[in-house]
């Protein structure tokens, strides 16, 4: 009973026993060998959107991204080959020449790891537009949103079942977005803040942090709350 | 980005939940709070108040020294403000207070004072409040805010079952089969819960049953919604368990072997037809015989209740009803069933388990039982009033009377929380003596003598007891504002001094060196929490009582081969209406409760940037009202009972039927306990928040 359930596999040339049922990162978690992730994340559903995670797999034609992908009986997995590094190195350059990254220290060390050229593609065109601030307990600043889509899975089916973000246009237009675009105290949004929890890149950012980044003390925050109050016409 | 200087673990201040949250800590303030994934309760998840709602901690007008009234000994004594005050050392402070107790108990006994322990304050800090009550001003007066919530749930299941926590886990909850919701709105009030029970819902294909007035949010989510009249619950469940009697639903072994009373039950609701409970309750016979199979025919069935059911003349009969559900069916000591409560307050479970009630010791033995009694005047070296004392609204009848003459009220608001505030503040006028311990001034604290300024959950170590009786850590990550000291620290000094000026020989013991050690002592005279150190729940993150040894793993699942009172016991009911309904006069049904940004009296959500996007006191008004009326959205308009009136902005929302309207409990400047009425519960002596007449008028007439 116990071998059905239980299959081996070669990773980096060392015999692996894992159950039938994993993912190659989750194999690779129990080896103490995690893939590098970006919009991997526990407590939401993996959809392998930026195949930062991908192995390569003997005998297949593409690399895998080891979030969605099972394990067979007598893979043989290599999760340092040139191919996959390439890979990697090629989407942080790629993302880095389009997104702000520079709140993400995860990427940045992933970035220092694979050795990326942050200037490989200098005449990118970049996601820079304005800070949202619609509200008053987070800001959103798409400029730093590279579509990891954690913070929808967050308000939908993965945490809060609310469903007042989503994902808008296509391409490189696509974006997080809210019906209509409207204002988040005009959507279902119960400012739980769970989206704000997974963003890997503080495009999502709590007004406090955010305010004192800018350098305003505790009390001086709470007169800019008042301001805006007052701005909204609620006295 | 801020570098976070220091990640403190802690417990959420705020509903029964009890989320684990990870402050982080810049400058000495805290800038955001997280929270830890793999960790139960919550996994990770928080709602808007645990996430954004905990820099009331900061506020500036948190209180930092000792206060004494400029007019001390004035009476009658008017409610007054800051300004009323004048700044005092902690010696003069405790000094003036210890002198005030112990000349009342030297004068009139110890019963001639009531106290307020706090459902906000840890275990710790609660355990050596009712050690000072009992051990030294001699008296069992001791009670707080969850005689105003969950009494009636206690009531009724001490009579069910012989117990009175919520009887399974939160951590279950995501694998629900088929479950109730009653008279919980359940997303406002235990919005982390709610996410639980959408999983369930929503990726476990598990069955809902809301049973609410009002068109609460998880009505989206449920298969039927019994949308009964305000009151009228009993009827809706005696005829849900006349239906699982009629079509022979129930579970015959269980019964068999865990119940009794079954054939007195049964005869007693013949009559209590779905039809019969339509007619009361406006209910669909149909949905409540639909509704009664899916609960009775469930693998596993669990219900969820919360301040609908409880705060009500009838709050007992409501418990017992959803009791005699639950053993009719079987549904209770196993995953995925039970009876459970949702508790209001970060611990308002663990105030009660400390011994924060007035018949009880901490873990519920009784302060009448001459054996317990014993156990704790030989651990205390001091002898014990033998009578149980006074629940929270009996406290406010005697003061009036005269009897009780002094108030200890330590981060309690009943000038916030008690009904018929008109009259509640008249009883504070004619005291001899209040004493306040709390972190911000309040309705309560301007009728003191003396204000204590006590430190934030953020401030101090301790534990917190949630909802499904999980003891968890809070931890000092940040410093208190000016002087202010922790409840327990507090409770010390003052009982220290009460001994000495009365000129006690003995002492009842209050040198600890922190919290733990008052934990230990606690545990020590509480077999439900002999296994539970400070240490174990560092190593653990949290344990559920009952857990009597250091090896047990604690008990998230209670009942599972028996009831604290051997057999659980079907209880016949009567339904009676409500103590005060519409009429000409006042033609309107008036129901209190929560929204998702405030909390509770407000005092601290009022003082959090959750005000800037919930800032004033509203009435839910159903668009049938309001027409006739001219009122329109955004209106302010006067709300008006027969005891008081306040003015409220005007929602128009079908939320609820028409003649009936609703107001959040959370604004002072627009009290809704203006309008409510003190009829209580003959057994659980609980008011009723939920039912009242009212007339409205708009302002522009």
């Amino acid at each position: 009973m116990k071998e059905r359930n239980t299959i081996t596999l070669t990773i980096d040339g060392e015999a692996i026993d894992a159950p039938k049922d994993a993912t190659i990162q989750q194999v690779l978690e129990t080896i103490n060998k995690p893939a590098p992730i970006i919009c991997y994340h526990e407590a939401t559903t993996s959809e392998g959107i930026c195949r930062q995670c991908v192995v390569e797999v003997e005998g297949w034609r593409v690399l895998a991204p080891a979030c969605v992908t099972k394990v067979n009986d007598g893979m043989v997995i290599f999760t340092n080959s040139d191919r996959v590094n390439r890979s990697r190195r090629t989407i942080l350059e790629m993302l880095n020449a389009s997104v702000d990254l520079s709140e993400s220290p995860e990427l940045q060390g992933q970035m220092d790891q694979f050795d990326a050229d942050r200037e490989r593609f200098p005449q990118a065109k970049t996601r820079a537009q304005d800070v949202k601030d619609d509200n008053p307990f987070f800001v959103r600043d798409y400029e730093k949103c590279l579509m990891c889509w954690r913070c929808v899975q967050a308000c939908g089916d993965d945490i809060q079942y609310t469903y007042s973000i989503s994902v808008g246009g296509r391409g490189f237009e696509s974006k997080i977005s809210t019906f209509f675009d409207s204002s988040m105290p005009e959507t279902t949004c119960v400012f739980c803040g769970n989206c704000v929890a997974v963003c890997p890149t503080n495009a999502l950012k709590g007004k406090t942090e955010y305010f004192m980044e800018l350098g305003l003390d505790y009390d001086q925050i709470r007169q800019e709350k008042r301001k805006e109050r007052k701005k909204n016409g609620d006295g | 980005m801020i570098n976070s200087e220091k990640t403190v673990r802690s417990t959420c201040p705020y509903c029964g939940v009890g989320c684990q949250i990870d402050l982080q800590i810049k400058d000495q303030k805290i800038f955001r709070v997280d929270a830890p994934f793999g960790v139960a309760p919550n996994f990770g998840r928080l709602c808007t108040k645990g996430r954004f709602g905990v820099d009331y901690v900061h506020h500036p007008s948190r209180l930092t020294t000792p206060l004494i009234r400029k007019d001390f000994g004035i009476n009658p004594r008017k409610a007054i403000g800051l300004e009323g005050f004048r700044e005092a050392s902690w010696d003069e402070a405790l000094d003036l207070a210890a002198k005030k107790f112990a000349e009342i108990v030297e004068k009139n006994g110890g019963d001639a004072i009531g106290t307020f322990c706090s459902a906000k304050a840890t275990n710790e800090d609660n355990y050596l409040f009712q050690k000072f009550v009992r051990g030294v001003l001699g008296t069992n007066n001791v009670d707080h805010c969850a005689r105003l919530c969950h009494a009636a749930s206690v009531a009724g299941l001490q009579i069910a079952i012989g117990s009175s926590a919520m009887s399974n886990s939160i951590a279950e909850m995501k694998d629900l089969d088929v479950f109730i919701i009653v008279g919980s709105n359940t997303s406002e009030t235990h919005p982390v819960i709610s996410t639980f029970m959408r999983e369930a819902i929503v990726k476990n294909g598990a069955k809902l049953i809301v049973v609410d007035p009002r068109q609460i949010e998880m009505t989206q989510f449920a298969t039927h919604w019994l949308r009964q009249k305000p009151g009228t619950d009993v009827v809706v469940f005696q005829a849900m368990a006349q239906v699982i009697i009629e079509e022979k639903l129930y579970d015959k072994e269980f019964i068999r072997e865990r119940v009794e009373g079954f054939d007195d039950y049964a005869a007693s609701i013949k009559e209590s037809t779905p039809e019969w409970a339509e007619e009361i309750s406006g209910a669909p016979a149909e949905d409540i015989r639909a509704a009664a199979r899916l609960y009775a025919n469930a693998e596993r069935a669990a219900i969820y209740w919360g301040m609908g059911i409880s705060q009500s003349v009838h709050g007992t009969d409501n418990a017992l009803s959803l009791a005699n559900l639950a053993l009719l069916s079987g549904n209770l000591g196993r995953a995925g069933t039970g009876l459970n409560p949702l508790r209001g307050q970060n611990n308002v479970q663990g105030c009660s388990d400390s011994g924060g009630l007035p018949d009880v010791f901490p873990g519920y033995q009784s302060v009448t039982d001459p054996e317990i009694k014993a156990k704790f005047e030989l651990d205390w070296g001091v002898p014990l009033n033998p009578e149980a004392g006074l629940t929270t609204m009996e406290m406010v009848d005697a003061a009036e009377k005269g009897v009780i003459q002094g108030y200890y009220v330590m981060g309690e608001n009943p000038m916030m929380s008690e009904p018929d505030l008109r009259h509640a503040r008249h009883v504070m006028e004619e005291l001899d003596f209040v004493l306040v311990q709390d972190i911000f001034m309040n309705e309560t604290a301007e009728y003191a003598d003396i204000i204590l300024p006590a430190t934030s959950f953020a401030e101090k170590d301790g534990t917190f007891t949630n909802s499904d009786r999980r003891v968890q850590l809070i931890r000092d990550a940040v410093p208190a504002p000016g002087s202010a000291r922790d409840d327990w620290q507090i409770v010390a000094e003052l009982a220290q001094r009460v001994e000495a000026k009365l000129g006690r020989e003995k002492s009842a013991g209050f040198e600890f060196d922190s919290p733990s050690t008052i934990w230990d002592e606690m545990a020590r005279l509480t077999p439900e929490f002999q296994g539970i150190t400070h240490a174990r729940i560092v190593k653990e993150d949290g344990v559920h009582w009952p857990c009597p040894t250091p090896d047990h793993p604690g008990t998230p699942i209670l009942f599972a081969d028996t009831f604290p009172s051997g057999k659980g016991k079907l209880t016949p009911l009567n339904y009676r209406p409500s103590q005060e309904l519409p009429d000409d006069d006042y033609p309107l049904l008036l129901s209190t409760g929560r929204v998702l940004y405030h909390w509770h009296g407000g005092t601290m959500t009022r003082r959090s940037k959750l005000d800037d996007i919930y800032p004033d006191p509203t009435v839910e008004v159903h668009p049938k009202d309001a027409k006739p009326l001219n009122i329109h959205a955004g209106d302010w308009i006067k709300v008006r009972s027969r005891r008081g009136e306040i003015t409220v902005k005007a929602l128009i929302t079908k939320r609820s039927r028409p003649g009936m309207v609703f107001i959040p409990m959370h604004f002072a400047e627009a009290a809704a306990n203006e309008l409510t009425l003190d009829a209580r519960d003959p057994q659980a002596k609980i008011p009723d928040y939920k039912v009242a007449a009212v007339v409205i008028e708009p302002m522009h007439l």
